[in-house]
């Protein structure tokens, strides 16, 4: 999973779609997931650096992901490895 | 350098909820460290608000609709430029462009300069010829058809889903949901503008456009994607984005390429769910939220000038994408007796 090229994160958790023109914001846990994905790391190694962060166990941050992901899916910001 | 010195005339004059392009011409113009200008705006009606505003226009001049036929409009220019003399007109209005475009010869013969698609041009991309237009030129176009008369809804169920949009030749565009919309819309816009009323299929998605400059020669000057962030109840874009479209820009600059496009244009596009573009009009000028081009860093209406004068100008690739504008509107203070010159004498 990885944010698509043209989609622009800002400090304060802004988005813009450039092709769209749309525009989102998201939290600062979201805004720290994106980061992650937009340097192409890994899922894994996001819920490593989360859990080692939060208090939180792994089948919450999955379920947390997931909807996040779905989220992110819907709006067209991010593309899966299947979709290329 | 040297600056270009010369006069300007351009219309489109009224800043309205529904504006036109002359304004934000005048302001691209102004910008402009290449001319020495003086800017005459030629009015329809003395209350265009181009008219009274501060360091817009040097002179303004009332002139006729283009309605009153091609020869009384030109003898009205042809006055105006007998006492203030014009080296450049900017039409801004589709209405007028035809009388413009056949004028081109007159105009020409007394030294005033026009920048304008072909006669062939202009009348090849009217709304009623642009399925042969996506077919000629490759590009993906709703079906569309003209009626003349309110008897000819009932068949429209025969070949299109409802909702449906009914346009006028130039101006308007409404959705309709059934028969009796249609006959409702066909009514307004054809008193308004006349037939034949296009009936064209509803593309569901986001409307996306193009502000573009065309060399002639198949060259595209300049080229910026927008999207309408907010509209108005006219459905004219009240704020907007520029946009880093690729597949927008490479149709347009394929249909300038193919069209040998001269002048400006607008592009209206409808980007659907599945990515599929789909041309649903094209603006055989320069449009109205052109500001935003010279904000993202294309000057089009200054190249437009250069190129009307016979000036080499480069295409311009670079813009920055995420630029917005957002219009506001704004008390004038005038004084009537500016408003009484100009309805008396036809100038002010």
């Amino acid at each position: 999973m990885k944010l698509k090229e043209n989609i622009a994160v800002s400090e304060s958790g802004f988005l813009f779609d450039s092709n769209s023109g749309e525009s989102f914001s998201v939290n600062s846990s979201g805004k720290e997931i994106l980061k992650l994905l937009s340097e192409d790391i890994e899922i894994a190694a996001i819920e490593k650096s989360l859990l080692e962060k939060y208090d939180i166990d792994s089948p919450t941050f999955n379920r947390y992901m997931d909807d996040f992901a779905h989220t992110l899916r819907r709006f067209n910001l991010i593309e899966f490895e299947e979709d290329e | 350098m040297n600056k270009i010195k010369l006069t300007i005339a351009v219309t489109g004059l009224s800043n309205t909820d529904n504006p036109g392009p002359g304004i934000p011409v005048v302001r691209g113009i102004r910008e402009s460290d290449r001319f020495d200008v003086r800017i005459i705006g030629l009015a329809y009606e003395n209350l265009e608000p181009g008219i009274y505003m501060k360091g817009a226009l040097d002179k303004t001049y009332l002139i006729p609709y283009p309605s009153v036929g091609q020869e009384a409009y030109m003898e009205r220019i042809m006055e105006i430029h007998k006492k203030d003399p014009i080296d450049l007109i900017i039409p801004n209005l589709d209405a007028e462009l035809f009388t413009f475009m056949k004028s081109a010869k007159l105009l020409g013969g007394k030294n005033i300069t026009t920048y304008l698609p072909t006669l062939d041009q202009l009348e090849e991309r009217q709304k009623d010829k642009l399925e042969e237009y996506g077919k000629k030129y490759n590009v993906k176009v709703p079906h569309g058809k003209s009626i003349t008369s309110i008897n000819d809804v009932p068949k429209l169920s025969d070949e299109f889903e409802y909702p449906l949009l009914v346009k006028g030749k130039f101006y308007d565009a409404h959705i309709a949901y059934n028969q009796e919309q249609v006959v409702n819309n066909f009514n307004k816009i054809s008193a308004k503008w006349g037939v034949p009323v296009i009936i064209q299929e509803f593309i569901r998605g986001t409307e996306v456009n193009v502000v573009a400059l065309g060399d002639g020669s198949g060259k595209t000057i300049a080229a910026i994607p927008m999207r309408k962030q907010y509209i108005t109840d006219k459905g004219k874009a009240w704020s907007g984005v520029t946009l880093g479209d690729k597949t927008l820009l490479s149709i347009t600059n394929n249909l300038i390429r193919d069209t040998q496009w001269k002048g400006g244009m607008e592009l209206e596009m409808i980007r659907t769910n599945e990515n599929d573009y789909y041309l649903i009009e094209i603006n055989p000028r320069i449009p109205a939220w052109v500001y935003l081009a010279v904000g993202a860093g294309q000057n089009i209406p200054e190249a437009l000038v250069l190129l009307a004068l016979g000036e080499e100008v480069k295409p311009m690739t670079e813009y920055e994408i995420g630029k917005m504008f957002i219009r506001y509107s704004y008390d004038l203070i005038g004084n009537i007796s500016d408003f009484e010159k100009l309805s008396i004498s036809g100038e002010l």
